[in-house]
């Protein structure tokens, strides 16, 4: 008889680069449909009766995410799938606790709009980071309600009510999906919840988790050696095709090269703290400044 | 004769009013009864490619950003769109 490993559902080097140049990973209809089905009776209840004195509630915060919803419960089922543990444990490892968590329901014509915004407070330059699930158990259809975003905002220091006379920016996105898609944030990715003008319900569960260890090489780490770039890979040098570099010279449209290039060193030193590889760069931008007095010291 | 002013933010990617809009924001004080913003070119892209194609269609600029130099340790950190355009015009409502 022969044994079958496990498949290993953490993301891989490549993805968590993505996640890390754009700020979000899209995972469509990663959910089941019978889980889907079920849990948005559930997330009515939740969202009834969370607030009154009686009823259904959401787990303290600091709640082990094992311990979250447990069964019966078809949102507890979509946490404790294999395929969505394996991206959670690639970004803030086995064992994060849970924050908060909060259902969105924009009714069909319902004309809810909320201002572009990051959720909690301003960041600090403390590198760890937080997740926010974003799972739509039903069908959303262009323009009906899905959740506005900016690709590549979640590495800004912004106030939340800062980003309300932004109506428009150029890139930005809106969520159109399958039943059962999964969206995961960067805890500082600017978006906002749009009107929904269609017929149909849209229903969004939303969870934020907190790492409790390092989120160092968490991931599915198999093809690091392979994409992994020297701090020397530099666009206007030497570069390898594939790398991780090459990923985050993703260009966003709403940067200019300011923008562009204070991203790249931010991304560099994010990747630094994922990998602990504490020498990465990305177009010589952190090795150029860093180095400079050693390079003057090696001549002097 | 009643006067409404319209405002229009344009952020671009540069200090230049000729430089790419980014983003951008209408407040309408007409509440809908004076001329609205011209479609973008390409869906998902601004009313206006530049600043100074806002001038062209007949937009007063109010002001601009100033430069403001980085304050020490935050020389690379981005925060908010940085090249803020505001124009408005005045419409004369019956």
């Amino acid at each position: 008889m022969t044994e079958t490993a496990p498949t290993d559902h953490r993301l891989s080097t490549r993805r968590m680069a993505e996640f890390v140049a754009n700020g979000y990973l899209r995972f469509d209809a990663i959910v089941p449909a019978d889980i889907n089905e079920r849990a948005i009776e559930e997330m009515g209840r939740l969202a009834a009766e969370r607030l009154l004195p009686e009823g259904m509630k959401p787990p303290h915060s600091l709640t082990p995410l094992d311990e979250c919803y447990p069964p019966p419960s078809a949102i507890g089922e979509y946490l404790r799938l294999p395929q969505i543990r394996g991206i959670i444990e690639s970004l803030v490892g086995a064992h994060p606790v849970f924050d908060h968590d909060w259902v969105h329901h924009i009714p069909g014509g319902g004309s809810y709009v909320q201002p572009l915004h990051v959720d909690a407070a301003t960041d600090t330059a403390d590198p760890t980071f937080d997740i926010q699930l974003f799972w739509y158990p039903a069908a959303v259809a262009p323009g009906e309600g899905g959740t506005r975003f900016v690709p590549g905002s979640h590495l800004t220091r912004v106030r939340s009510s800062g980003l309300h006379r932004y109506q428009h920016i150029v890139g930005e996105q809106q969520v159109a999906c399958d039943a059962g898609t999964v969206f995961v944030f960067h805890h500082g990715l600017w978006h906002a919840g749009q009107p929904n003008p269609g017929d149909n319900d849209r229903w969004l569960h939303k969870i934020r988790l907190n790492p409790t260890e390092r989120q160092v090489r968490r991931w599915d780490t198999s093809d690091f050696d392979t994409i992994q770039s020297p701090r020397t890979d530099h666009v206007f040098a030497r570069m390898q095709p594939g790398s991780v570099a090459e990923i985050f010279r993703t260009w966003h449209p709403w940067m200019g090269i300011t923008e562009y290039r204070n991203d790249q060193m931010q991304r560099a030193l994010l990747w630094r703290y994922l990998t602990g590889d504490d020498d990465f760069d990305v177009d010589y931008y952190l090795t150029r400044l860093e180095g400079r007095s050693q390079l003057l010291e090696d001549r002097a | 004769m009643t006067e409404r002013q319209q405002v229009l933010y344009l952020w671009t990617e540069g200090s230049s009013l000729d430089e790419k809009v980014v983003g951008w924001a209408f407040h309408d004080g007409t509440d809908g009864a004076g001329p609205q913003l011209p479609d973008a070119e390409r869906p998902g892209h601004a009313p206006y490619p530049t600043g100074l194609r806002a001038l062209q269609d007949g937009w007063m600029l109010l002001q601009s950003a100033q430069l403001v130099p980085t304050a020490p340790g935050q020389e690379h950190m981005n925060a908010y769109l940085e090249y803020e355009f505001v124009f408005e015009r005045r419409i004369r409502l019956a």
